[in-house]
């Protein structure tokens, strides 16, 4: 009876549930990348140490912004996602009359960012400090330092806490349909509602949703081992052909 | 002329005293080691010279200028040249990158004038043929040397090593020590912290013993290692020979 009414659903409502597949993995990596970028700005500015040459201009301009972006993580991280998406999609749907799905792939950036910085905070702060005073001492800026020597290493550091978010946001994603935006769950839930069959229903929803985090963990799992191999350390530091050429070629002859 | 002049500089760090008024200098051309125990503050010292530290007060003339005031740190440091007991390399770059992507990023050269001058300095402390490798492969000595390239693609006109070998094995030691020897050789201006008292009497030009925040004696290396005036440089060197 289960499996046969499974089997029913599958054949009646498939396309729905992989409409809802799709939407989901759209908000989920979009989301995870966006939040991605959000936390590198918000946790590279906050991991800024202004030093002795900074005006007081700046220093107050820092304290102001690390302020504002404090409050923002609190906030984000310290509220429901669902209450978040709920509040901003009716605050602004006056203002700029966005659609569910618009408004859906911004809350979830947004939320995602606040615990992105986090992340990329802790992933700054496990760079060797030595690091940074060598680049200081070669008259790297704050900020080139910040680029060229501490991110590099901070994002390959944080990797698996980054991966992680990502895993979140597929099941976390499923709060969104509170504001209708045709995810996995918002299928789920009107496949049930006009089969009746409930069980049956959040059966396949969960056996999905356990499908896609399981690709994903496996996905990251093989990213990370390329990186611990150090491979990815490569497109991080500088490997263009032209450059490794050159070397090639001069220690070639230098051997000789 | 004295290309390093430093007046009176005091440091503290809280209630920790650690330079209690140190007067300083260097010509064109000298290589200086500054010895002492461990403590006594000559890090501090070495780093208040390229502004890693600030001085409480004092003063710090380098290239004639008083740096204390001057705004355009970065083009500063830029010219002064530092080694690091922990050697500090970029393990984000690879052996190459870490010498090319300091001149692009400060000195604005273009990639191929950079990495010629890498290529050239990474030849002379002989690590040419590693310019591929990560820096994680290295052995100690070889990063050191990386380093010291890395220091030198800068044109520095000052170089600070702060004990350059004092994580090395033994027998890495040596390499790293030829390699500062050439550049003393060459005429370039060093100050060198360091505990390699052997290398420092034959490479130096005048050693400064430091003790505890002041510097008890500063002298030709013959006067310091065979009659010192100093009753506590005495005791410092007996403890080392
Ligand atoms: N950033 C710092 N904060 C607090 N104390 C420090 C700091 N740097 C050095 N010190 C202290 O200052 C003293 C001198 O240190 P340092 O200059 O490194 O000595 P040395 O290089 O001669 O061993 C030591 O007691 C050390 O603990
Ligand atoms: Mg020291």
């Amino acid at each position: 009876m289960f499996i046969s009414n499974i089997l029913k659903i599958f054949r009646t409502y498939g396309t729905s549930l992989l409409l809802g597949v799709r939407t989901t993995l759209l908000v989920a990596i979009t989301g995870t990348l966006a939040g991605l970028v959000i936390g590198l700005i918000v946790g590279g500015i906050r991991a800024i140490r202004l030093d002795f040459t900074a005006s007081n201009a700046s220093r107050i301009t820092k304290k102001i912004v690390d302020g504002i972006l404090n409050v923002y993580i609190g906030i984000f991280r310290g509220t429901p996602m669902m209450v978040q998406a709920l509040f901003i999609y009716y605050l602004l749907l006056d203002l700029i009359h966005w659609t569910y799905l618009q408004a859906a792939i911004v809350v979830i950036s947004i939320n995602t960012g606040a615990y992105m910085a986090e992340i990329i905070r802790s992933g700054i702060q496990s760079v060797d400090e030595g690091q940074r005073e060598a680049a200081r001492a070669l008259g790297m800026s704050n900020s080139q330092t910040m680029m060229e020597v501490i991110l590099p290493q901070a994002i390959k550091n944080a990797f698996p806490a980054v991966g992680n978010e990502f895993i979140v946001n597929i099941k976390d994603s499923s709060v969104l349909m509170i504001i209708s935006i045709t995810e996995l769950m918002f299928q789920a839930k009107s496949i049930a509602g006009s089969t009746f069959l409930f069980t049956e229903t959040y059966f396949i929803e969960a056996v999905i949703y356990f499908i896609l985090t399981t690709i994903a963990s496996i996905v990251l799992n093989a990213i990370e081992r390329h990186m611990d191999n150090g491979n990815v350390s490569l497109p991080m530091s500088d490997t263009n052909p032209a450059s490794m050429n050159l070397a090639y070629h001069q220690t070639g002859k230098a051997g000789k | 002329m004295a290309l390093v002049e430093i007046r009176n500089i005091h440091k503290n760090f809280g209630t920790l005293e650690v330079l209690k008024g140190i007067d300083f200098s260097v010509d064109e051309g000298e290589v200086v080691c500054l010895i002492g125990r461990s403590g006594s503050g000559k890090s501090t010292m070495l780093r208040c010279i390229n502004l890693l530290e600030i001085p409480d007060s004092g003063e710090i003339r380098v290239f004639g200028e008083n740096i204390l005031e001057n705004r355009d740190v970065n083009s500063y440091r830029a010219k002064v040249g530092m080694c690091f007991q922990q050697f500090n390399l970029f393990t984000n770059m690879n052996v190459l990158e870490n010498c090319v992507r300091p001149q692009i990023k400060v000195l604005k050269r273009t990639r191929k004038e950079a990495e010629k001058k890498a290529l050239q300095l990474l030849a002379k402390v002989g690590m040419l043929d590693f310019s591929r490798a990560s820096v994680n492969t290295l052995s100690g000595g070889q990063k050191q040397r990386v380093a010291i390239a890395r220091a030198l693609c800068m044109d520095p006109k000052l170089m600070l090593f702060d004990e350059p070998t004092s994580a090395l094995d033994p027998e890495m030691v040596q390499e790293v020590l030829n390699v500062m020897r050439e550049l003393a050789a060459e005429g370039l201006t060093m100050i060198i912290v360091t505990h390699e008292m052997r290398f420092a009497r034959e490479v130096s030009d005048r050693i400064v013993f430091v003790d505890d925040g002041i510097i008890v004696e500063d002298d030709k290396p013959e006067v310091i290692f065979t009659r010192p005036k100093s009753p506590r440089t005495a005791e410092f060197l007996r403890a080392f020979m």
